[in-house]
């Protein structure tokens, strides 16, 4: 495939909050992502889509530390544009992350899920739905605000006797959390217990919890799956004002390309663990290689399709 | 009547004990779904510790009332417990935890022999005694007899009631108690989302500590006397009390700790006290066959 034809459709260079580069994961004898680069530009929406077993998950485990790439390199760039020097010099010294503008440079590849989740504010949500349900709605994204207001509560011991700093800690997180709640119109419903909700605000509500924790990358895996048209467009609307509100930069796999299409800035298409075409919506909707993986058509017939364009 | 309402008095201050117990054992299996076979023993070093402390008190401070001396012992009993525990989660359960599920079982098993042979070396096999602390009580006529409501009994439940309230909000109304009903769910999730998995595991093993430090100033209170294999009957009630209430279930810890004490009081007014335990453990036994997940606990429902 022609180099050309990967950078069509893409507008000038954006500046990119993650890159990965040459990504590869093996597992056995099976190849599941070979040799994979792409950049998810800041405060954008990109989809990775791709035919069923293409390699969108295990794309989605390397960045978040969930698995341990076999080869290549996945940096998060949080610190603004002079952050390529800080990736050179850390590939080439043992480090894992280093201070660079209000953010840093993180190689995510040498990091642990937890540590990705903590330091290099990637928040992830899985294809299954993972809220605490027996516990309320309100506590659930209070909870993913746990970490500065256990500081703020000096670990519990001020909050029992009722410090001052401890609610007013808790009053913030309370008020952060409503904001959210009232944001997917699910306020009236905070003191509910999660499981209690439907399907799609279960999963409005996971996104949400995923933003309490503060993210510059937010990574959605098959945010629509199970949702009905109402429930997609709902959910449209929620991660276009994640995006718009909060200039956090989303990176999404979704088969529903209701939702694909109408709120990605950029997609990456992946067939057999390769990246078969990269750029605009508009751009992959036309492109041949794309139909063709999605249809099962032959080569051939590609090549035909393929000539016909470009001549 | 009044032989009923004495028993029953006596039930509910054995069932307080059993019960603070029982929280160690269910808050652990909650978190990390793992029993605590150490915890009784943990009980029994935090009686020894309790009367080691209330001796030294009371010989420092010869003058310093009764109350204070008992307060002062039960706030460093809790916390010189909790930091064993602390220790025996960091040095014999945290190293095994991506192992498989019977290795830190196993470990809890060894660490059970150990603190009981450490504190037969270290105290001696022999009982260790106090005189009575505390003496006297209320008379109280109903009907034609009396029934006696020691200062003891009272202090025993109004202590555990206390606790059980404090640790109460604890777990419903902190932000730790938040990350431990968090972990309890999804540990993985709870981690992504900057919950430090890790410290909140060790923390539930110091209050679970803390509670069995409580039972066992209570302990040293009611009876005075203590010996190094007096953890092992008091953990199985205890375990029992937490599976029968619904193991993972707070409250459950606490109705099934009170229900035993009650049986095992019960059973040996009216009928025969050689049989006590026998009666406890099958009542354990028929409330598993018919309601298999205790009385509070929730069916392990896994979805298709």
């Amino acid at each position: 495939m022609g180099q050309a034809a990967m950078n069509t459709g893409v507008g000038p260079a954006l500046e990119p909050i993650l890159r990965v580069e040459h990504l590869t994961m093996r597992f056995g004898g099976l190849l599941a992502v070979n040799d994979l680069s792409f950049d998810v530009a800041r405060g954008q929406i990109t989809a990775l889509i791709g035919p069923n077993g293409a390699g969108k998950t295990t794309v989605f485990n390397c960045i978040t530390g969930f698995y341990k790439p076999t080869s290549g390199r996945v940096a998060l760039m949080s610190g603004g544009p002079q952050s390529d020097p800080a990736i050179a010099a850390l590939t080439d010294s043992p480090g894992r992350s280093q201070r660079v503008g209000r953010g840093g440079v993180y190689l995510l590849e040498r990091m642990a899920d937890s540590e990705i989740a903590a330091q290099a504010k990637v928040a992830r949500t899985f294809q299954n739905i993972r809220l605490f349900t027996g516990m309320t709605v309100l506590e659930n994204l209070i909870v993913a605000q746990h970490n500065w207001l256990n500081h703020a509560s000096g670990y519990s011991v001020l909050g029992l006797v009722g410090a001052k700093s401890f609610r007013e800690a808790e009053a913030k997180a309370v008020e952060i959390a409503v904001a959210w709640l009232d944001c997917i119109g699910l306020k009236g419903r905070a003191d509910d217990p999660a499981g209690a909700l439907p399907y799609g605000d279960q999963r409005r509500l996971e996104i949400v919890r995923a933003m309490c924790t503060g993210p510059v990358l937010l990574c959605l895996d098959e945010p629509a799956a199970g949702l009905n048209p109402r429930e997609s467009a709902e959910l449209n609307e929620l991660l276009l004002s994640i995006r718009d509100g909060n200039g956090t930069s989303l990176l999404l796999i979704e088969h529903d390309m209701s939702v694909v299409m109408e709120i990605s800035d950029h997609i990456v298409v992946l067939e057999y663990g390769k990246k078969i075409s990269d750029g605009t919506p508009d751009y992959i909707k036309n492109d041949p290689k794309v139909i063709a993986a999605y249809l099962g058509v032959e080569d051939e017939e590609v090549d035909e399709a393929e000539a016909e364009i470009e001549g | 009547m009044d032989y009923f309402l004495q028993q029953l008095i006596n039930g509910l201050t054995l069932g307080s004990v059993y019960g603070l117990i029982a929280i160690g054992y269910t808050m652990v299996y909650g978190i990390i779904g793992m029993i605590n076979f150490a915890h009784g023993d943990v009980f029994m070093l935090s009686v020894f510790i309790a009367l080691i402390l209330f001796l030294l008190i009371t010989s420092l401070f010869g003058g310093l009332a009764i109350a204070v001396a008992l307060v002062l012992v039960l706030i460093i009993a809790m916390a010189l417990t909790a930091l064993w525990s602390w220790a025996i989660e960091r040095v014999a359960y945290r190293p095994l935890r991506g192992s498989f599920r019977l290795a830190p079982l196993i470990s809890a098993i060894g660490m059970s022999i150990f603190l009981i042979n450490f504190v037969q070396l270290v105290q001696g096999p022999r009982n260790k005694s106090i005189p009575p602390i505390i003496e006297g009580g209320f008379e109280i006529q109903i009907g034609s007899g009396d029934i006696t409501l020691s200062y003891k009994q009272i202090l025993i439940i109004l202590t555990t009631a206390v606790l059980l309230a404090a640790f109460w909000f604890i777990v419903q109304k902190t932000s730790l108690g938040r990350a431990q009903r968090a972990c309890e769910q999804d540990r993985k999730m709870a981690s992504l989302l900057g919950i430090d998995v890790d410290r909140t595991i060790s923390l539930t093993f110091v209050m679970g500590a803390a509670l069995a430090a409580v039972a066992g100033v209570l302990f040293m209170v009611q009876y005075g006397v203590v010996n190094f294999s007096d953890g092992f009957v008091p953990g199985i009630k205890a375990f029992t009390a937490a599976v029968l209430g619904g193991i993972g279930s707070l409250p459950g810890a606490v109705i099934g700790g009170l229900l035993i004490g009650l049986i095992e009081v019960f059973w040996s007014a009216y009928f025969s006290i050689d049989y006590k335990d026998v009666a406890a453990f099958s009542i354990l036994a028929i409330t598993l066959i018919f309601m298999p997940s205790g009385i509070l606990g929730k069916p392990d429902v896994e979805k298709v």
